[in-house]
Protein backbone atom coordinates (compact mmCIF):
# COMPACT_ATOMS: atom_id res chain seq x y z
CA UNK A 1 0.00 0.00 0.00
CA UNK A 2 1.08 3.61 -0.18
CA UNK A 3 2.15 5.82 1.98
CA UNK A 4 -0.89 7.60 4.39
CA UNK A 5 -1.34 11.08 3.38
CA UNK A 6 -0.33 12.84 6.39
CA UNK A 7 3.21 11.50 5.55
CA UNK A 8 3.52 12.18 1.96
CA UNK A 9 4.90 15.69 1.42
CA UNK A 10 2.72 18.39 1.47
CA UNK A 11 1.26 18.68 -2.90
CA UNK A 12 1.13 22.05 -4.56
CA UNK A 13 -2.48 22.29 -3.88
CA UNK A 14 -1.91 21.99 -0.11
CA UNK A 15 1.04 24.54 -0.35
CA UNK A 16 -1.49 26.85 -2.16
CA UNK A 17 -3.35 27.81 0.33
CA UNK A 18 -1.45 27.14 3.53
CA UNK A 19 -1.54 30.96 3.91
CA UNK A 20 -5.41 31.84 4.34
CA UNK A 21 -6.13 28.05 5.68
CA UNK A 22 -5.64 29.16 9.23
CA UNK A 23 -6.82 26.50 11.24
CA UNK A 24 -9.37 27.85 14.37
CA UNK A 25 -8.72 26.28 17.23
CA UNK A 26 -11.10 29.05 18.83
CA UNK A 27 -14.30 27.99 16.64
CA UNK A 28 -15.01 24.39 18.51
CA UNK A 29 -18.20 24.71 19.56
CA UNK A 30 -19.18 21.21 19.96
CA UNK A 31 -16.06 18.93 19.78
CA UNK A 32 -16.67 15.96 18.42
CA UNK A 33 -15.02 12.82 17.10
CA UNK A 34 -11.54 12.79 18.54
CA UNK A 35 -10.12 12.37 14.72
CA UNK A 36 -6.61 14.06 14.77
CA UNK A 37 -6.75 16.63 11.82
CA UNK A 38 -3.47 18.87 11.70
CA UNK A 39 -4.58 20.20 8.70
CA UNK A 40 -8.26 21.02 6.68
CA UNK A 41 -7.33 19.13 3.90
CA UNK A 42 -5.38 16.30 5.85
CA UNK A 43 -7.20 13.58 7.52
CA UNK A 44 -6.98 9.94 7.29
CA UNK A 45 -10.34 8.29 8.32
CA UNK A 46 -9.93 5.02 11.13
CA UNK A 47 -11.32 3.38 9.07
CA UNK A 48 -9.34 0.73 6.40
CA UNK A 49 -9.31 2.64 3.38
CA UNK A 50 -11.26 1.43 0.10
CA UNK A 51 -9.70 3.68 -2.41
CA UNK A 52 -6.89 6.17 -1.57
CA UNK A 53 -6.60 9.29 -3.70
CA UNK A 54 -3.09 10.44 -4.05
CA UNK A 55 -2.14 13.79 -5.78
CA UNK A 56 -5.08 13.47 -8.54
CA UNK A 57 -4.50 15.40 -10.49
CA UNK A 58 -7.57 16.23 -13.97
CA UNK A 59 -7.23 17.35 -17.03
CA UNK A 60 -9.57 18.45 -19.71
CA UNK A 61 -7.22 19.18 -22.83
CA UNK A 62 -4.98 21.70 -21.82
CA UNK A 63 -7.05 22.91 -19.05
CA UNK A 64 -6.44 21.73 -15.01
CA UNK A 65 -10.22 20.77 -13.67
CA UNK A 66 -9.06 19.16 -10.49
CA UNK A 67 -5.74 19.54 -8.85
CA UNK A 68 -3.50 17.26 -6.73
CA UNK A 69 -6.33 15.61 -4.11
CA UNK A 70 -5.47 13.72 -1.79
CA UNK A 71 -8.41 11.46 -0.25
CA UNK A 72 -9.02 7.89 1.94
CA UNK A 73 -12.01 6.84 1.18
CA UNK A 74 -13.40 4.61 4.11
CA UNK A 75 -14.57 0.89 3.87
CA UNK A 76 -18.39 0.53 3.82
CA UNK A 77 -19.15 4.49 5.06
CA UNK A 78 -20.53 7.42 3.40
CA UNK A 79 -18.63 10.11 1.93
CA UNK A 80 -19.74 13.13 0.88
CA UNK A 81 -18.41 15.63 -1.92
CA UNK A 82 -19.67 18.77 -1.72
CA UNK A 83 -18.86 22.23 -2.97
CA UNK A 84 -20.49 24.58 -5.69
CA UNK A 85 -20.45 23.65 -8.85
CA UNK A 86 -17.63 23.57 -11.42
CA UNK A 87 -15.65 22.93 -8.43
CA UNK A 88 -14.34 19.18 -9.86
CA UNK A 89 -16.59 16.74 -7.61
CA UNK A 90 -17.56 14.63 -10.83
CA UNK A 91 -14.45 14.88 -12.38
CA UNK A 92 -13.17 13.05 -8.81
CA UNK A 93 -15.81 10.63 -9.07
CA UNK A 94 -15.68 9.31 -12.74
CA UNK A 95 -11.97 9.70 -11.88
CA UNK A 96 -12.57 6.89 -9.24
CA UNK A 97 -13.47 4.19 -11.76
CA UNK A 98 -12.28 5.07 -14.94
CA UNK A 99 -15.54 6.83 -16.30
CA UNK A 100 -13.14 9.78 -17.34
CA UNK A 101 -11.59 7.29 -19.85
CA UNK A 102 -14.84 8.32 -21.81
CA UNK A 103 -14.49 11.83 -22.47
CA UNK A 104 -11.96 12.90 -25.29
CA UNK A 105 -8.79 14.49 -24.05
CA UNK A 106 -9.20 13.64 -20.27
CA UNK A 107 -6.09 12.87 -18.65
CA UNK A 108 -4.79 12.03 -15.28
CA UNK A 109 -2.37 12.36 -13.32
CA UNK A 110 -1.36 10.78 -9.78
CA UNK A 111 -3.25 7.56 -8.39
CA UNK A 112 -6.26 6.12 -6.91
CA UNK A 113 -5.05 2.98 -5.22
CA UNK A 114 -7.82 0.07 -4.90
CA UNK A 115 -7.02 -2.89 -2.88
CA UNK A 116 -3.46 -1.83 -3.63
CA UNK A 117 -3.30 -1.34 -7.19
CA UNK A 118 -3.32 1.98 -9.00
CA UNK A 119 -6.68 2.18 -11.00
CA UNK A 120 -4.35 4.08 -13.64
CA UNK A 121 -1.46 1.49 -13.76
CA UNK A 122 -0.42 -0.11 -16.72
CA UNK A 123 -2.23 -3.30 -16.35
CA UNK A 124 -5.62 -2.27 -15.43
CA UNK A 125 -8.46 -2.68 -17.55
CA UNK A 126 -11.16 -0.48 -17.02
CA UNK A 127 -13.70 -3.06 -17.84
CA UNK A 128 -12.82 -4.85 -14.61
CA UNK A 129 -12.67 -2.03 -12.52
CA UNK A 130 -16.10 -0.37 -13.52
CA UNK A 131 -17.81 -3.93 -12.69
CA UNK A 132 -16.34 -3.29 -8.81
CA UNK A 133 -16.97 0.26 -8.76
CA UNK A 134 -20.50 0.91 -9.80
CA UNK A 135 -21.78 4.11 -10.38
CA UNK A 136 -25.18 5.89 -10.25
CA UNK A 137 -25.91 9.19 -12.57
CA UNK A 138 -27.52 12.38 -11.66
CA UNK A 139 -30.11 12.23 -14.28
CA UNK A 140 -31.66 8.45 -14.00
CA UNK A 141 -30.58 6.61 -17.29
CA UNK A 142 -32.59 2.93 -17.13
CA UNK A 143 -32.34 0.94 -20.23
CA UNK A 144 -35.40 1.85 -22.53
CA UNK A 145 -36.32 -2.08 -21.67
CA UNK A 146 -38.31 -4.14 -19.07
CA UNK A 147 -37.69 -3.74 -15.51
CA UNK A 148 -35.78 -7.71 -15.08
CA UNK A 149 -33.76 -6.65 -18.12
CA UNK A 150 -32.61 -3.58 -16.66
CA UNK A 151 -31.54 -5.05 -13.05
CA UNK A 152 -29.98 -8.23 -15.23
CA UNK A 153 -27.74 -6.57 -18.03
CA UNK A 154 -24.61 -6.05 -16.25
CA UNK A 155 -24.69 -9.40 -14.47
CA UNK A 156 -25.57 -10.82 -18.37
CA UNK A 157 -22.86 -9.37 -19.66
CA UNK A 158 -20.27 -10.18 -16.85
CA UNK A 159 -21.26 -14.07 -17.44
CA UNK A 160 -23.28 -14.34 -14.31
CA UNK A 161 -24.23 -17.76 -14.59
CA UNK A 162 -26.34 -18.34 -11.51
CA UNK A 163 -30.13 -17.84 -11.29
CA UNK A 164 -31.47 -14.58 -12.98
CA UNK A 165 -34.65 -14.43 -11.01
CA UNK A 166 -33.26 -14.91 -7.54
CA UNK A 167 -30.68 -12.14 -8.46
CA UNK A 168 -33.27 -9.63 -10.05
CA UNK A 169 -35.38 -10.15 -6.58
CA UNK A 170 -32.93 -9.54 -4.30
CA UNK A 171 -31.18 -7.09 -6.16
CA UNK A 172 -34.95 -5.06 -6.49
CA UNK A 173 -35.37 -5.65 -2.60
CA UNK A 174 -31.84 -3.99 -2.07
CA UNK A 175 -32.26 -1.04 -3.57
CA UNK A 176 -36.10 -1.07 -2.13
CA UNK A 177 -38.22 -1.29 -5.40
CA UNK A 178 -39.46 -4.79 -4.90
CA UNK A 179 -42.33 -4.19 -3.20
CA UNK A 180 -43.35 -1.53 -5.94
CA UNK A 181 -42.66 -3.62 -9.22
CA UNK A 182 -42.69 -6.99 -8.19
CA UNK A 183 -45.91 -7.79 -10.12
CA UNK A 184 -44.79 -5.62 -13.10
CA UNK A 185 -41.02 -7.18 -13.91
CA UNK A 186 -41.90 -7.07 -17.85
CA UNK A 187 -42.78 -3.12 -17.72
CA UNK A 188 -40.28 -0.57 -19.10
CA UNK A 189 -38.02 0.86 -16.58
CA UNK A 190 -38.64 4.02 -18.37
CA UNK A 191 -42.57 4.03 -17.53
CA UNK A 192 -41.53 4.20 -13.41
CA UNK A 193 -41.47 8.12 -11.67
CA UNK A 194 -38.20 9.84 -11.73
CA UNK A 195 -37.58 8.07 -8.03
CA UNK A 196 -38.40 4.98 -8.80
CA UNK A 197 -36.42 4.54 -12.22
CA UNK A 198 -33.11 6.29 -9.75
CA UNK A 199 -33.59 3.12 -7.69
CA UNK A 200 -34.04 0.73 -10.44
CA UNK A 201 -29.92 2.02 -11.38
CA UNK A 202 -29.33 1.79 -8.22
CA UNK A 203 -30.56 -1.93 -7.98
CA UNK A 204 -28.85 -2.38 -11.41
CA UNK A 205 -25.49 -1.24 -10.32
CA UNK A 206 -26.23 -3.76 -7.08
CA UNK A 207 -26.94 -6.97 -9.74
CA UNK A 208 -23.27 -7.13 -10.43
CA UNK A 209 -22.17 -7.12 -6.50
CA UNK A 210 -19.72 -3.88 -6.58
CA UNK A 211 -17.74 -2.99 -3.14
CA UNK A 212 -18.20 0.24 -3.84
CA UNK A 213 -20.94 2.75 -5.31
CA UNK A 214 -20.04 6.09 -6.69
CA UNK A 215 -23.39 8.53 -6.73
CA UNK A 216 -23.31 11.79 -8.64
CA UNK A 217 -26.33 14.16 -7.35
CA UNK A 218 -28.51 11.06 -7.20
CA UNK A 219 -31.48 12.88 -6.24
CA UNK A 220 -31.00 16.45 -7.47
CA UNK A 221 -33.71 15.22 -10.36
CA UNK A 222 -35.83 14.19 -7.49
CA UNK A 223 -38.82 15.64 -5.63
CA UNK A 224 -37.85 15.39 -1.58
CA UNK A 225 -40.50 12.54 -0.64
CA UNK A 226 -37.83 10.32 -3.45
CA UNK A 227 -34.94 12.23 -2.17
CA UNK A 228 -35.78 11.04 0.99
CA UNK A 229 -36.04 7.19 -0.01
CA UNK A 230 -32.97 7.35 -1.48
CA UNK A 231 -31.23 8.66 1.44
CA UNK A 232 -32.90 6.38 3.65
CA UNK A 233 -31.68 3.65 1.20
CA UNK A 234 -27.99 4.73 1.02
CA UNK A 235 -28.13 4.25 4.69
CA UNK A 236 -29.13 0.96 4.63
CA UNK A 237 -26.91 -0.04 1.65
CA UNK A 238 -23.56 1.63 3.91
CA UNK A 239 -24.01 -2.14 5.92
CA UNK A 240 -22.14 -3.40 3.04
CA UNK A 241 -20.92 -1.15 0.42
CA UNK A 242 -18.70 1.79 0.46
CA UNK A 243 -20.53 4.54 -0.81
CA UNK A 244 -19.34 8.54 -2.16
CA UNK A 245 -21.70 10.80 -3.32
CA UNK A 246 -21.47 13.84 -4.91
CA UNK A 247 -23.71 16.41 -3.86
CA UNK A 248 -24.74 20.13 -3.61
CA UNK A 249 -27.53 19.93 -1.07
CA UNK A 250 -25.47 20.66 2.40
CA UNK A 251 -28.61 19.04 4.33
CA UNK A 252 -28.06 16.09 2.44
CA UNK A 253 -24.75 15.27 2.91
CA UNK A 254 -25.43 16.69 6.61
CA UNK A 255 -27.71 14.01 6.97
CA UNK A 256 -26.54 10.47 5.03
CA UNK A 257 -22.54 10.92 5.22
CA UNK A 258 -20.53 10.10 7.80
CA UNK A 259 -17.35 11.82 6.10
CA UNK A 260 -17.33 15.02 3.63
CA UNK A 261 -14.68 16.58 1.67
CA UNK A 262 -15.02 20.23 0.66
CA UNK A 263 -13.90 21.29 -2.80
CA UNK A 264 -13.50 24.63 -4.12
CA UNK A 265 -12.39 26.15 -7.25
CA UNK A 266 -12.06 29.85 -6.38
CA UNK A 267 -9.51 32.37 -8.31
CA UNK A 268 -7.50 29.02 -9.35
CA UNK A 269 -10.17 28.11 -11.90
CA UNK A 270 -9.12 24.35 -10.58
CA UNK A 271 -10.80 22.48 -7.87
CA UNK A 272 -8.92 21.50 -4.70
CA UNK A 273 -9.92 19.69 -1.92
CA UNK A 274 -10.32 22.45 0.68
CA UNK A 275 -10.88 20.10 3.81
CA UNK A 276 -11.89 16.42 4.43
CA UNK A 277 -13.02 15.17 7.85
CA UNK A 278 -15.88 13.34 9.93
CA UNK A 279 -19.37 15.14 8.37
CA UNK A 280 -19.96 16.62 11.61
CA UNK A 281 -17.11 18.02 12.45
CA UNK A 282 -17.10 19.70 8.94
CA UNK A 283 -20.31 21.40 9.53
CA UNK A 284 -20.17 22.08 13.34
CA UNK A 285 -16.13 22.77 13.63
CA UNK A 286 -14.98 23.44 9.93
CA UNK A 287 -11.04 24.45 9.97
CA UNK A 288 -10.92 26.58 6.78
CA UNK A 289 -12.97 29.88 6.89
CA UNK A 290 -13.55 29.07 3.30
CA UNK A 291 -15.61 25.72 4.12
CA UNK A 292 -17.54 27.08 6.88
CA UNK A 293 -18.41 30.09 4.66
CA UNK A 294 -19.91 27.55 2.47
CA UNK A 295 -21.87 25.77 4.70
CA UNK A 296 -23.48 28.73 6.14
CA UNK A 297 -24.59 29.67 2.79
CA UNK A 298 -22.44 32.60 1.92
CA UNK A 299 -21.35 31.76 -1.17
CA UNK A 300 -21.77 29.17 -3.09
CA UNK B 1 -66.42 53.04 -9.20
CA UNK B 2 -66.77 54.49 -12.77
CA UNK B 3 -67.46 52.62 -15.66
CA UNK B 4 -65.54 53.59 -17.96
CA UNK B 5 -67.92 54.05 -21.30
CA UNK B 6 -66.82 52.73 -25.00
CA UNK B 7 -65.23 55.63 -26.75
CA UNK B 8 -66.61 55.96 -29.81
CA UNK B 9 -63.20 56.47 -32.23
CA UNK B 10 -61.34 53.66 -30.21
CA UNK B 11 -61.34 50.15 -33.00
CA UNK B 12 -58.83 47.19 -32.51
CA UNK B 13 -59.79 46.89 -36.74
CA UNK B 14 -56.24 46.86 -38.44
CA UNK B 15 -55.86 50.27 -39.92
CA UNK B 16 -53.01 51.70 -41.51
CA UNK B 17 -49.81 50.90 -41.50
CA UNK B 18 -51.19 47.24 -39.90
CA UNK B 19 -54.14 46.72 -42.19
CA UNK B 20 -51.10 47.13 -45.14
CA UNK B 21 -48.91 44.43 -43.61
CA UNK B 22 -51.49 42.12 -43.59
CA UNK B 23 -52.55 42.23 -46.34
CA UNK B 24 -49.24 41.51 -47.89
CA UNK B 25 -49.07 39.20 -45.28
CA UNK B 26 -52.33 37.44 -46.63
CA UNK B 27 -51.03 37.80 -50.27
CA UNK B 28 -48.01 35.93 -49.41
CA UNK B 29 -49.97 32.62 -48.22
CA UNK B 30 -51.24 32.53 -51.96
CA UNK B 31 -48.53 33.58 -53.46
CA UNK B 32 -46.48 30.48 -51.61
CA UNK B 33 -49.77 28.09 -52.30
CA UNK B 34 -49.11 28.80 -55.83
CA UNK B 35 -45.31 28.03 -56.25
CA UNK B 36 -46.07 24.89 -54.32
CA UNK B 37 -49.19 23.84 -56.55
CA UNK B 38 -46.73 24.13 -60.07
CA UNK B 39 -44.86 21.27 -58.84
CA UNK B 40 -47.49 19.21 -57.75
CA UNK B 41 -49.45 20.15 -60.65
CA UNK B 42 -47.28 19.01 -62.83
CA UNK B 43 -46.05 16.18 -60.94
CA UNK B 44 -49.90 14.97 -61.10
CA UNK B 45 -50.19 15.51 -64.78
CA UNK B 46 -47.00 13.49 -65.47
CA UNK B 47 -48.68 10.40 -63.44
CA UNK B 48 -52.47 10.92 -64.87
CA UNK B 49 -50.68 11.05 -68.58
CA UNK B 50 -48.48 7.73 -67.56
CA UNK B 51 -51.55 5.84 -66.38
CA UNK B 52 -53.82 6.62 -69.36
CA UNK B 53 -50.92 5.58 -71.94
CA UNK B 54 -49.60 2.85 -69.67
CA UNK B 55 -53.11 1.06 -68.06
CA UNK B 56 -53.53 -0.85 -71.24
CA UNK B 57 -50.44 -2.49 -70.54
CA UNK B 58 -50.84 -3.90 -67.33
CA UNK B 59 -51.85 -7.75 -67.19
CA UNK B 60 -50.31 -10.48 -65.92
CA UNK B 61 -48.79 -11.24 -69.34
CA UNK B 62 -47.01 -8.10 -68.85
CA UNK B 63 -45.11 -9.96 -65.93
CA UNK B 64 -44.24 -13.56 -67.23
CA UNK B 65 -42.88 -11.85 -70.94
CA UNK B 66 -39.70 -11.34 -71.94
CA UNK B 67 -38.68 -8.66 -74.47
CA UNK B 68 -40.01 -9.15 -78.07
CA UNK B 69 -39.47 -7.60 -80.99
CA UNK B 70 -43.19 -7.27 -80.76
CA UNK B 71 -44.46 -4.51 -78.35
CA UNK B 72 -47.89 -6.50 -77.47
CA UNK B 73 -45.55 -9.49 -76.63
CA UNK B 74 -43.07 -7.58 -74.85
CA UNK B 75 -43.04 -7.66 -70.72
CA UNK B 76 -40.75 -7.17 -67.98
CA UNK B 77 -40.03 -10.58 -66.57
CA UNK B 78 -36.41 -10.96 -67.17
CA UNK B 79 -35.93 -6.95 -66.09
CA UNK B 80 -37.89 -7.87 -63.39
CA UNK B 81 -35.94 -10.86 -62.23
CA UNK B 82 -32.96 -8.88 -62.92
CA UNK B 83 -34.08 -6.14 -60.23
CA UNK B 84 -34.96 -8.38 -57.53
CA UNK B 85 -31.30 -9.58 -57.89
CA UNK B 86 -28.97 -6.44 -57.96
CA UNK B 87 -31.63 -5.17 -55.20
CA UNK B 88 -31.02 -8.27 -52.95
CA UNK B 89 -27.12 -8.85 -53.46
CA UNK B 90 -26.88 -4.77 -52.69
CA UNK B 91 -28.74 -5.22 -49.58
CA UNK B 92 -26.46 -8.40 -48.89
CA UNK B 93 -23.26 -5.86 -49.12
CA UNK B 94 -24.29 -2.96 -47.92
CA UNK B 95 -26.16 -3.98 -44.94
CA UNK B 96 -23.30 -4.83 -43.03
CA UNK B 97 -20.90 -2.98 -44.57
CA UNK B 98 -22.53 0.61 -43.79
CA UNK B 99 -23.71 0.08 -40.23
CA UNK B 100 -19.80 -1.94 -39.48
CA UNK B 101 -18.54 1.70 -41.51
CA UNK B 102 -20.98 3.62 -39.02
CA UNK B 103 -20.54 2.31 -35.97
CA UNK B 104 -16.75 2.81 -36.32
CA UNK B 105 -16.95 6.26 -37.44
CA UNK B 106 -19.22 7.10 -34.35
CA UNK B 107 -18.15 4.68 -31.54
CA UNK B 108 -14.94 3.76 -31.83
CA UNK B 109 -12.70 6.00 -34.17
CA UNK B 110 -10.25 8.10 -32.65
CA UNK B 111 -11.66 11.92 -32.90
CA UNK B 112 -8.90 13.46 -35.28
CA UNK B 113 -8.57 15.52 -37.99
CA UNK B 114 -8.50 12.93 -40.53
CA UNK B 115 -11.52 11.40 -39.17
CA UNK B 116 -12.92 14.84 -39.45
CA UNK B 117 -11.84 15.03 -43.14
CA UNK B 118 -13.35 11.29 -43.66
CA UNK B 119 -16.68 11.96 -42.47
CA UNK B 120 -16.80 15.65 -44.83
CA UNK B 121 -16.26 13.74 -47.56
CA UNK B 122 -18.89 10.85 -47.17
CA UNK B 123 -21.17 13.63 -47.22
CA UNK B 124 -19.67 14.58 -50.66
CA UNK B 125 -19.53 10.77 -51.92
CA UNK B 126 -23.12 10.87 -51.26
CA UNK B 127 -23.59 13.99 -54.16
CA UNK B 128 -21.41 12.04 -56.38
CA UNK B 129 -23.37 11.75 -59.72
CA UNK B 130 -24.00 8.32 -60.21
CA UNK B 131 -22.79 7.98 -63.78
CA UNK B 132 -19.30 8.14 -62.21
CA UNK B 133 -20.07 5.07 -59.75
CA UNK B 134 -21.25 3.81 -63.74
CA UNK B 135 -17.38 4.47 -64.79
CA UNK B 136 -16.29 3.47 -61.35
CA UNK B 137 -17.42 -0.01 -61.87
CA UNK B 138 -16.64 -0.41 -65.86
CA UNK B 139 -13.27 0.46 -64.99
CA UNK B 140 -12.74 -1.98 -61.43
CA UNK B 141 -15.32 -4.45 -61.76
CA UNK B 142 -16.02 -5.23 -65.03
CA UNK B 143 -12.43 -4.72 -67.00
CA UNK B 144 -9.93 -4.81 -64.35
CA UNK B 145 -11.37 -7.97 -61.77
CA UNK B 146 -13.22 -9.28 -65.10
CA UNK B 147 -16.39 -10.07 -63.68
CA UNK B 148 -17.90 -8.70 -67.25
CA UNK B 149 -21.38 -7.26 -67.28
CA UNK B 150 -22.37 -9.81 -64.69
CA UNK B 151 -25.16 -9.11 -61.57
CA UNK B 152 -22.74 -8.97 -59.34
CA UNK B 153 -20.67 -5.90 -61.14
CA UNK B 154 -24.20 -4.42 -61.37
CA UNK B 155 -24.77 -4.81 -57.27
CA UNK B 156 -21.13 -4.01 -56.60
CA UNK B 157 -21.50 -0.75 -58.34
CA UNK B 158 -24.99 0.25 -56.90
CA UNK B 159 -23.28 -1.04 -53.20
CA UNK B 160 -21.06 1.98 -53.81
CA UNK B 161 -23.06 4.44 -54.85
CA UNK B 162 -25.88 4.10 -51.60
CA UNK B 163 -22.78 3.41 -49.42
CA UNK B 164 -22.38 6.27 -48.42
CA UNK B 165 -26.08 7.68 -47.66
CA UNK B 166 -26.78 4.70 -45.80
CA UNK B 167 -23.45 5.69 -43.82
CA UNK B 168 -24.38 8.59 -43.06
CA UNK B 169 -28.35 7.39 -42.24
CA UNK B 170 -26.80 5.48 -39.99
CA UNK B 171 -24.34 7.50 -38.44
CA UNK B 172 -27.43 9.86 -37.85
CA UNK B 173 -29.23 7.29 -36.48
CA UNK B 174 -26.31 5.88 -33.53
CA UNK B 175 -26.16 9.91 -32.79
CA UNK B 176 -29.68 10.05 -31.38
CA UNK B 177 -29.22 7.08 -28.60
CA UNK B 178 -28.10 9.31 -25.90
CA UNK B 179 -25.00 9.30 -24.18
CA UNK B 180 -26.45 8.37 -21.01
CA UNK B 181 -26.99 4.33 -22.31
CA UNK B 182 -23.53 4.08 -23.26
CA UNK B 183 -22.50 5.55 -19.72
CA UNK B 184 -25.43 3.84 -17.64
CA UNK B 185 -23.73 0.28 -20.13
CA UNK B 186 -20.23 1.02 -19.30
CA UNK B 187 -20.54 1.71 -15.59
CA UNK B 188 -22.20 -1.89 -14.94
CA UNK B 189 -18.79 -3.52 -16.83
CA UNK B 190 -20.20 -3.93 -20.17
CA UNK B 191 -17.57 -3.43 -22.53
CA UNK B 192 -17.66 -1.06 -25.59
CA UNK B 193 -18.84 -3.75 -28.24
CA UNK B 194 -21.42 -4.99 -25.81
CA UNK B 195 -22.27 -1.29 -25.24
CA UNK B 196 -22.66 -1.13 -28.68
CA UNK B 197 -24.49 -4.28 -29.37
CA UNK B 198 -27.10 -4.42 -26.67
CA UNK B 199 -28.23 -0.36 -26.03
CA UNK B 200 -26.93 1.68 -29.31
CA UNK B 201 -27.39 -1.24 -32.11
CA UNK B 202 -30.89 -1.57 -31.33
CA UNK B 203 -31.75 2.19 -30.81
CA UNK B 204 -30.48 3.04 -33.85
CA UNK B 205 -31.64 0.38 -35.98
CA UNK B 206 -35.08 1.53 -36.59
CA UNK B 207 -32.86 4.69 -38.09
CA UNK B 208 -30.87 2.36 -40.07
CA UNK B 209 -33.36 0.29 -41.27
CA UNK B 210 -35.09 3.17 -43.07
CA UNK B 211 -31.77 4.71 -44.33
CA UNK B 212 -31.16 1.56 -46.23
CA UNK B 213 -34.96 1.17 -47.23
CA UNK B 214 -34.71 5.04 -48.60
CA UNK B 215 -30.86 4.00 -50.41
CA UNK B 216 -32.74 0.98 -52.13
CA UNK B 217 -35.26 2.92 -53.25
CA UNK B 218 -32.66 4.93 -55.18
CA UNK B 219 -30.93 1.90 -56.40
CA UNK B 220 -33.97 0.05 -57.22
CA UNK B 221 -34.10 3.69 -59.97
CA UNK B 222 -30.98 3.51 -61.13
CA UNK B 223 -30.15 3.31 -64.66
CA UNK B 224 -27.29 5.35 -65.77
CA UNK B 225 -24.33 3.58 -63.75
CA UNK B 226 -25.73 0.40 -64.87
CA UNK B 227 -25.69 0.97 -68.81
CA UNK B 228 -22.59 2.64 -67.92
CA UNK B 229 -21.43 -1.02 -66.82
CA UNK B 230 -23.00 -2.82 -70.02
CA UNK B 231 -26.91 -3.74 -68.56
CA UNK B 232 -28.11 -2.43 -71.41
CA UNK B 233 -28.69 -5.93 -73.08
CA UNK B 234 -31.36 -8.33 -74.32
CA UNK B 235 -32.30 -10.59 -71.66
CA UNK B 236 -34.98 -13.36 -72.89
CA UNK B 237 -33.82 -15.88 -69.89
CA UNK B 238 -34.45 -16.09 -66.43
CA UNK B 239 -31.34 -14.98 -63.95
CA UNK B 240 -30.00 -17.68 -61.85
CA UNK B 241 -26.58 -17.15 -61.06
CA UNK B 242 -24.68 -13.98 -59.86
CA UNK B 243 -22.48 -14.24 -62.84
CA UNK B 244 -25.35 -13.61 -65.63
CA UNK B 245 -25.59 -10.87 -67.29
CA UNK B 246 -28.88 -8.96 -66.68
CA UNK B 247 -31.28 -6.12 -67.58
CA UNK B 248 -32.84 -3.96 -65.05
CA UNK B 249 -36.89 -2.37 -64.94
CA UNK B 250 -35.59 0.70 -65.37
CA UNK B 251 -33.50 0.24 -68.21
CA UNK B 252 -36.01 -1.84 -69.73
CA UNK B 253 -38.22 1.29 -69.37
CA UNK B 254 -35.67 3.44 -71.01
CA UNK B 255 -35.13 1.04 -73.48
CA UNK B 256 -38.83 0.87 -74.53
CA UNK B 257 -38.63 4.93 -74.85
CA UNK B 258 -36.03 4.82 -77.05
CA UNK B 259 -37.76 2.54 -79.84
CA UNK B 260 -39.79 4.94 -82.29
CA UNK B 261 -43.29 2.60 -82.20
CA UNK B 262 -45.56 3.98 -80.78
CA UNK B 263 -47.09 0.99 -78.92
CA UNK B 264 -43.44 0.37 -76.96
CA UNK B 265 -44.25 3.70 -75.48
CA UNK B 266 -47.24 2.09 -74.02
CA UNK B 267 -45.25 -0.74 -72.65
CA UNK B 268 -42.77 2.47 -70.93
CA UNK B 269 -45.67 3.85 -69.37
CA UNK B 270 -47.16 1.01 -67.56
CA UNK B 271 -43.18 0.07 -66.90
CA UNK B 272 -42.86 3.08 -65.59
CA UNK B 273 -46.04 2.61 -63.22
CA UNK B 274 -45.14 -0.75 -61.92
CA UNK B 275 -41.80 1.04 -60.89
CA UNK B 276 -43.60 3.97 -59.17
CA UNK B 277 -45.46 1.18 -57.18
CA UNK B 278 -42.19 -0.54 -55.74
CA UNK B 279 -40.27 2.79 -55.02
CA UNK B 280 -43.63 3.84 -53.45
CA UNK B 281 -43.63 0.44 -51.32
CA UNK B 282 -40.38 1.02 -50.35
CA UNK B 283 -40.80 4.54 -48.99
CA UNK B 284 -43.91 3.75 -47.52
CA UNK B 285 -42.47 0.63 -45.66
CA UNK B 286 -39.63 3.48 -44.41
CA UNK B 287 -42.07 5.74 -43.62
CA UNK B 288 -43.85 3.20 -41.56
CA UNK B 289 -41.28 1.57 -39.45
CA UNK B 290 -39.92 5.40 -39.03
CA UNK B 291 -43.73 5.89 -37.28
CA UNK B 292 -43.57 2.93 -35.53
CA UNK B 293 -40.47 2.81 -33.20
CA UNK B 294 -40.88 6.83 -32.77
CA UNK B 295 -43.09 5.17 -30.23
N1 LIG C 1 -16.31 16.73 -20.38
C1 LIG C 1 -15.66 17.84 -20.05
N2 LIG C 1 -14.88 18.47 -20.94
C2 LIG C 1 -14.22 19.61 -20.61
N3 LIG C 1 -14.29 20.19 -19.41
C3 LIG C 1 -15.05 19.61 -18.47
C4 LIG C 1 -15.77 18.40 -18.74
N4 LIG C 1 -16.45 18.05 -17.62
C5 LIG C 1 -16.14 18.99 -16.69
N5 LIG C 1 -15.31 19.93 -17.20
C6 LIG C 1 -14.77 21.09 -16.48
O1 LIG C 1 -14.15 20.67 -15.31
C7 LIG C 1 -14.51 21.49 -14.22
C8 LIG C 1 -15.13 20.65 -13.13
O2 LIG C 1 -16.36 20.15 -13.59
P1 LIG C 1 -17.22 19.09 -12.79
O3 LIG C 1 -16.33 18.01 -12.34
O4 LIG C 1 -18.38 18.72 -13.62
O5 LIG C 1 -17.69 19.95 -11.53
P2 LIG C 1 -18.87 19.69 -10.49
O6 LIG C 1 -19.34 18.31 -10.65
O7 LIG C 1 -18.25 19.97 -9.17
O8 LIG C 1 -19.92 20.69 -10.80
C9 LIG C 1 -15.43 22.57 -14.77
O9 LIG C 1 -14.67 23.71 -14.99
C10 LIG C 1 -15.92 22.00 -16.06
O10 LIG C 1 -16.11 23.03 -17.00
MG1 LIG D 1 -21.26 17.58 -11.24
Amino acid sequence: MSEAPTTTPPTEAALAHQGTATPRPAMSRKSVGASQRTAPDRFTPPEPAALEVRDLSVYYGKKMALSGVSMQIPVKKITALIGPSGCGKSTLLRSLNRMNDLIPGARITGAVDYHGHNLYGSNVDPVEVRRRIGMVFQKPNPFPKSIFENVAFGARVNGYKGDYNELVERSLRQAALWDEVKDDLKKSGLALSGGQQQRLCIARALAVSPEIILMDEPCSALDPIATLKIEELMRQLAKDYTIVIVTHNMQQAARVSDYTGFFLAGEAAYGQLIEYGPTEEIFTTPMDPRTEDYITGRFG
Amino acid sequence: MAVSLPDENFTLQATGRVARRQAISRASKWVLLGASMIGVVVLFALIVDTIVVGWSRISWSFFTSYPSRFADQAGLRSSFIGSVWILSLTIVFVVPIAIATAIWVEEFAPKTRLLEFVKLNLANLAGVPSIIYGVLGLAVFVRLFGWGSSILAGSFTLFLMILPMTVIASQEAIRQVPPSLRQGSLALGATEWQTVWYHVLPGALPGIITGVILALARAAGETAALIMIGAFTFIAFDNTSIWDSFTTMPIQVYNWTVRPQEAFRQNAAAGILVLMVVVLTFNTAAAALRERFRN
